[in-house]
């Protein structure tokens, strides 16, 4: 049932975009300028951009069903949601001792030394679309459910052709 | 008799583990824990958290209060097994009562090492493991101006830090040559060091105390230590924090064979069927060393207690191993240093290290597989080459890609990280309750 953003590597180009449109969805003012000079600390994109060569694709939390973080948390913040699968952080309880950062298989939590939090992604909750999903110029980015979770290989396999 | 067909003694990050995983395969079969602490499970690296007045009890707690009624455990806490009769699988408490158990987990952590000081029962002398040291030393605080922290590893850096973070003025008298150094390199541990200076915080290193002294108006409390070399160091209070060694008492007399910590298989089992361990008092496979060893660190104690959990409920999970795997945030400074922190003088052997300011990586590889990281400064993405050292990777051809500003997931082969992205949509990945891996 966990739902999950799945990059497509073939149509990626890099832009950026994706990480623009989840500071702009996490800040106060959801206004990309203010949130960008305006709120110190800023906040912090919960999704990475991986770069190499001609490969590219946006890189977020992964979800994943047996999750490391969740049982490397040293403070119980680190979470899955038994229904959902979502796999989230209570900011109110991490205390920042990066065990998570040091476990993720994928780099996928994000350290925020200023606010001595971690950060990774949510889903969105309050949106209807992932702020990323939805902002991607060119559809790199789907949101599938575990169901159909069998057509995110149909794209690994893509990764291999295009290049 | 009172009796339960899963019998965990300890109820910190180990026996939570047990829970969570004997849970997902038995939601019937009655769970006993049984804890010398009084408290409900709560996560032991926070007492600093709580001596330095940033969080409450109800702040550092593990689990939700109500975890032990949801999973249906019956918590005997604030009461002590004072012997193991493996053949009658029966324990006897404090209070004289027998238990019976079908099934039982040792879970009983380490213990603090407190080497015979000449005036170490003065008062005012704490060590630094558990909640009831947080609290006593809370309770020592008034009037307290300066701390003497014996030990400058994990616990008496740990300590040192929530103390400067109440004002108070420390100084950490640490035997070798450097602090944390059974995790940290050379240059490393002058970067920490370089941190607590500025900080004010004074670091003795190469000495050792050989008294604690009293106070004139009041002897029976400390005054002061003095070192191995004769000097003297005024001060408040003492905190102990030279090392843990692991709680194997129950094991002895028993056919449970027991090394420096209680040895487990890969099931988490020990040399009897019925009877598993897991945690700070478990000598447990070591994915980097290939044989097992006592590694007491908290993603390895619920793991290793998710393990075992689905072992004694019948599953069969495997245990991935663990090696020395930490990750510090003391003083502002962020570190990530899991494996080999030096590479030793023997064939085979490769250190890559990358170094500015107080940024430095360095990358440790026996035969091209890596063994140790070390991340100082900026440990963003430290999961990619943690992940690496855990599934024992040759990384020759990309080596120093892990030491890049750029290091993701795509500076690995395409084969190491589409498996990965793969494994994220299965539930076997780590432990799991019916695979063995």
């Amino acid at each position: 049932m966990t739902r999950r953003i799945v990059p497509r590597y073939d149509v990626c180009m890099a832009c950026g975009l994706c990480q623009v449109n989840c500071i702009v969805a996490h800040s106060v003012s959801k206004d990309t300028i203010k949130a960008y000079k305006a709120e110190t600390p800023r906040a912090v994109s919960r999704t990475g951009v991986e770069r190499r060569g001609a490969l590219s694709f946006a890189l977020s939390c992964r979800h994943c069903e047996d999750p490391v973080c969740v049982y490397s948390c040293l403070t119980g913040a680190m979470q899955k949601d038994p229904e959902t699968g979502l796999v989230y952080v209570d900011t109110e309880r991490c205390v920042g001792c990066w065990t998570c950062v040091m476990v993720c298989p994928f780099g996928a939590v994000v350290p925020d030394l200023e606010r001595k939090k971690v950060f990774k992604c949510d889903l969105c909750p309050d949106l209807e679309v992932p702020a990323c999903v939805a902002g991607c110029p060119n559809q790199a980015l789907r949101v599938v459910d575990s169901e159909e979770g069998e057509e995110a290989a149909p794209d690994l396999i893509g990764a291999a052709t295009a290049r | 008799m009172d009796g339960y067909r899963y019998l965990l003694i300890g109820s910190s990050a180990g026996s939570v583990g047990a829970v969570e995983a004997v849970r997902r395969l038995d939601k019937e079969g009655s769970i006993a824990v049984v804890s010398e602490e009084p408290h409900l499970p709560y996560s032991r690296p926070l007492i600093a958290e709580y001596l330095a007045g940033e969080r409450d009890l109800d702040g550092i707690l593990y689990r939700p209060s109500d975890f032990y009624q949801r999973n249906g455990v019956v918590p005997l806490l604030g009461e002590r097994v004072v012997r193991l009769d493996v053949k009658c699988h029966t324990v006897r408490m404090a209070g004289g009562a027998d238990l019976a158990w079908e099934k039982l987990l040792l879970a009983t952590g380490g213990t603090p090492i407190f080497p015979p000081t000449e005036g170490g029962d003065r008062r005012g002398v704490f060590t630094f493991t558990t909640l009831g040291d947080a609290q006593g030393i809370r309770g020592w605080l008034d009037g307290v101006r300066r701390v003497v922290v014996i030990g400058g590893g994990l616990i008496g850096i740990s300590v040192t830090d929530a103390l400067h973070r109440l004002g108070l003025k420390v100084s950490v008298v640490e035997l070798k040559d450097r602090v944390l150094n059974t995790i940290l390199d050379v240059k490393a541990a002058s970067i920490v060091e370089a941190r607590l200076a500025r900080a004010g915080v004074e670091v003795v290193t190469g000495r050792y105390v050989k008294e604690i002294v009293g106070r004139s108006p009041r002897p029976d409390s400390v005054g002061g230590v003095v070192l191995d070399d004769g000097r003297g160091i005024p001060c408040h209070m003492v905190v102990v924090a030279i090392g843990v060694v692991p709680r194997t008492e129950l094991a002895k007399g028993t056919s449970i064979r027991v090394n420096r910590g209680i040895v487990v298989d890969r099931r988490m089992n020990t040399s009897h069927p019925d009877v598993y361990a897991c945690g700070d008092v478990a000598e447990a496979y070591d994915f980097v060393l290939g044989s097992e060893r006592v590694i007491p660190i908290w993603p390895s104690a619920y793991i290793g207690g998710r393990t075992a959990g689905f072992n004694m409920a019948g599953g069969d999970a495997e245990y991935p191993g663990s090696t020395p795997m930490n990750s510090l945030k003391y003083l502002g400074l962020p570190i990530v240093a899991a494996g080999m922190f030096d590479a030793p003088q023997e064939d085979g052997y490769e250190e890559l290290v990358a170094s500015r300011g107080e940024v430095y990586r360095k990358v440790v590889l026996r035969d091209g597989v890596l063994v140790g990281m070390t991340f100082v400064g900026d440990i963003a993405r430290a999961g990619i080459v943690f992940n690496l050292l855990r599934e024992g990777a040759d990384v020759s051809s990309y080596k120093q890609a892990l030491l890049a500003d750029d290091l993701g997931l795509a500076s690995l082969p395409e084969q190491v990280w589409q498996g990965r992205m793969e494994r994220a949509l299965e539930d076997i990945t780590l432990t799991a309750p019916g695979h063995t891996k």
